[in-house]
C-alpha cells in the first residue's frame, strides 16, 4: 500500500478576523508550526477603479474616502494631490495646515485603535478598554472641525471644505494634553511589562531585506528598520514646516511595530499642536476651474502607510484611468516572509501586526487533518491567550486588572 | 541619493527608453517597449535601490499601458517606467516578479481585470475575479460599460 503524505492545511477566512475585508488565508501546518502561506482575496472588492472613471473630479473625494473608513483623510488627500499635480494648482497656505491637522488626528486614533486590538489579541484586554477609551476624544474633535467622526469630506482639490475654527483651538489643545498623558502611561505599560516583551519580541519577525522585496510601507517597514516616510521624503501639506521626526526600530518583530506606532502618536500630538500654533490667516480653498490633460501622482503616508493614487485625464470632467493603491496591498503580502515558521498560537497576532483594516466579521476554520482537529476563531484566540498566560506564569507577573488603570 | 545623481543614473539605460517624460521636478516618466521592461526595473530595484511602489494597468486607445510606479525615498522622486504593448490583440509583457516579490498581486490584478499576460510570472492565478466570471471579459477595460 502507498502512503500518501497529507498536508494539513489551516483555513483562515473567507471573513478573515481580523481584516475589514473578506479575505482567505491558507496556512500550512506542520503540527503547531506554519509551513507556507497562500492567499485569496477580493471577496468584498468594490470596483472602486472603475466606477471611479465615471464620476466627476470634484465628486471622487467623497467616494475614495470610502475606500477606508479609518484612512478616510489620506485617500483623498492622495487622490486630490495627483490630481493638483495635473492642474498645477497653488493650495492656500492655510489649507495645507489644516490637511495636516486632520491626517495627524487620524493617525492618532488609528494608532490608538490598533495597540487596544493588539492588547485583545494577546488577552490583555485592559490595553484595549484603554486605548478605545483615550481614542475617543480624539473621533469627537474630527467631529466638531469636519462633521464626522469618519468619512470627514474635508478635502477638495485646490483645499479643503471645512476651516479649523480659532475659537476650537483651545479645545484641541487640552485634549491633546490629556491624550499624551494617557498615551505615555499606555507607552510605559507596554515597554516596562515583562510579559508582553516576552511575548511580543521575536515574534513576527520581518527581515529588513524582506521588507525591501516586499515592497512595504508605513510602520510595518519602518518597524524593520526601513525609515520611509512620505511626509519626509515628499513632503506635502505642512509637514515640512514643522518640527517632527520619523521613528523606526530595526527589529521586525511584533514588539517593535507597535514601539513604532506608540512613538509615532507622540510625534503626531506634537505636530498638531505646533500646527495649530502656526495656523496662517486667509482662505481654505483655491478656486479650480478645469482639470487639463495629463497624468499625476500624488502620495500621502496614511497611518497603516503609503497611500499612493495615479490619474490620468485627458482635459473632460472625469478621470479615464485612476489607481489607487492602499498600504495594506503591498503590506499584507509580507505575511510570506513573516508567518513561515511561526507557531499557529502567533499567527493571528502577526497578520495584526501590519495592521490590515479592520472590522471584523468572525469565522475561522482550523483543519488539522493528520489530528482531525478543528479550531475556530474563539479556539485560535484561546491559543493566543494561553501563551500569554503561560509566560506570565512563568515570570510571575501579576494580573493586570481594569481597576489598575 | 540626490536628485542630481538620480539623473546621472538614469541616463545610463537612456539607449532602452523611448523618452523621458517630467511633469514635475519630482515626477519622472520613462517611456519604452514592453519588451525592454524587465531589464529597465532591473536596473531601477537592483542598481539603484528603488522602491516599488506599485504599477497601473492602463487601457489607452490603440495599446494597452503598464505603468510600474518606483520611489527614490532619498529624493522624495517618483519614477515611474512606463512600457507600451501594442498588440491589443494578445497584450503580453515580462512579469517583475521573479524580481520584486511586491508586484505579485498587482501584476495577477492586471491580468485579471485587463487580460495582460504577465511572461515568467510565478503564480498568475486570478486574484481580483472570482472562479466563476467569465473567460475573456476583462472589466477595466474600456469596452465593458458600467
Amino acid at each position: 500500500m502507498s502512503e500518501t503524505v497529507r498536508k494539513s492545511v489551516l483555513a483562515v477566512g473567507p471573513f478573515h478576523p481580523l481584516q475589514e475585508e473578506m479575505e482567505f488565508f491558507q496556512l500550512t501546518v506542520d503540527g503547531e508550526t506554519v509551513t507556507d502561506i497562500n492567499v485569496r482575496l477580493s471577496y468584498n472588492h468594490r470596483g472602486i477603479e472603475k466606477l471611479s472613471e465615471t464620476l466627476q473630479f470634484d465628486q471622487i473625494p467623497f467616494l475614495v474616502s470610502r475606500i477606508c473608513g479609518i484612512c478616510s483623510a489620506s485617500h483623498p488627500l492622495a487622490y486630490v494631490q495627483a490630481v493638483e499635480e495635473i492642474a498645477q494648482v497653488e493650495v492656500p497656505e492655510r489649507a495645507l495646515y489644516v490637511r495636516t491637522i486632520i491626517n495627524e488626528l487620524e493617525r492618532i486614533h488609528s494608532h490608538l485603535l490598533w495597540v487596544g486590538l493588539a492588547g485583545h489579541f494577546i488577552g490583555y484586554d485592559t490595553v484595549f478598554m484603554w486605548a478605545w477609551k483615550y481614542r475617543e476624544p480624539v473621533l469627537d474633535l474630527l467631529e466638531e472641525i469636519t462633521g464626522n467622526r469618519n468619512n470627514y469630506g474635508n478635502v477638495k482639490v485646490g483645499g479643503c471644505r471645512e476651516d479649523v475654527p480659532d475659537e476650537l483651538k483651545p479645545k484641541i489643545l487640552a485634549e491633546l494634553d490629556v491624550i499624551e498623558q494617557k498615551t505615555e502611561m499606555l507607552t510605559k505599560a507596554v515597554l516596562d511589562d515583562p510579559v508582553l516583551h516576552a511575548r511580543l519580541k521575536g515574534v513576527g519577525i520581518l527581515k529588513k531585506d524582506d521588507a525591501v522585496k516586499f515592497a512595504v510601507t508605513g510602520p510595518t517597514a519602518r518597524g524593520s528598520g526601513v525609515d520611509i516616510d512620505v511626509r519626509h521624503d515628499d513632503t506635502y501639506a505642512a509637514y515640512g514646516a514643522l518640527d517632527w521626526k520619523v521613528i523606526s526600530q530595526p527589529e521586525g518583530d511584533v514588539f517593535a511595530k507597535a514601539v513604532v506606532r506608540l512613538l509615532e502618536t507622540f510625534e503626531s500630538i506634537k505636530m498638531v499642536r505646533e500646527a495649530l500654533r502656526k495656523l496662517p490667516k486667509g482662505p481654505v480653498a483655491a478656486e479650480v476651474k478645469e482639470i487639463p490633460p495629463g497624468e499625476g501622482c500624488g502620495h500621502a503616508e496614511a497611518p497603516r502607510g503609503e497611500t499612493f493614487h495615479y490619474v490620468r485625464s485627458d482635459g473632460g470632467n472625469r478621470p479615464v484611468r485612476h489607481k489607487v493603491r492602499a498600504p495594506s496591498y503591498v503590506n499584507v503580502p509580507s505575511f510570506k516572509a513573516s508567518c513561515i515558521g511561526e507557531h499557529i498560537a502567533d499567527v493571528t497576532l502577526t497578520l495584526a501586526a501590519v495592521d490590515p483594516c479592520y472590522s471584523c466579521t468572525e469565522r475561522v476554520a482550523v483543519v488539522d487533518g493528520r489530528r482531525q482537529v478543528v479550531h475556530n476563531y474563539a479556539s485560535l484566540l484561546q491559543l493566543s491567550r494561553e501563551k500569554t498566560a503561560r509566560l506570565r506564569k512563568e515570570i510571575g507577573a501579576p494580573e493586570m486588572k481594569l481597576e489598575d488603570l | 541619493m540626490i536628485r542630481e545623481e538620480l539623473d546621472r543614473r538614469l541616463a545610463e539605460v537612456e539607449e532602452k527608453l523611448i523618452g523621458i517624460e517630467r511633469t514635475r521636478d519630482n515626477r519622472i516618466y520613462l517611456l519604452c517597449d514592453a519588451e525592454n521592461v524587465y531589464s529597465i526595473c532591473q536596473f531601477l530595484f537592483d542598481e539603484l535601490a528603488l522602491r516599488f511602489v506599485i504599477s497601473s494597468g492602463v487601457d489607452a486607445e490603440h495599446c494597452f499601458e503598464v505603468l510600474h510606479h518606483f520611489s527614490a525615498d532619498a529624493c522624495g522622486c517618483v519614477v515611474t517606467v512606463k512600457a507600451f504593448i501594442r498588440d491589443r490583440a494578445a497584450p503580453e509583457i515580462e512579469s517583475i516578479t521573479p524580481l520584486i516579490p511586491g508586484a505579485e498581486w498587482i501584476e495577477r490584478e492586471m491580468h485579471d481585470i485587463l487580460g495582460i499576460h504577465f511572461k515568467n510570472h510565478p503564480n498568475l492565478q486570478r486574484l481580483i475575479l472570482h472562479d466563476d466570471w467569465p473567460q475573456g471579459v476583462y472589466p477595466l477595460r474600456k469596452e465593458v460599460q458600467l
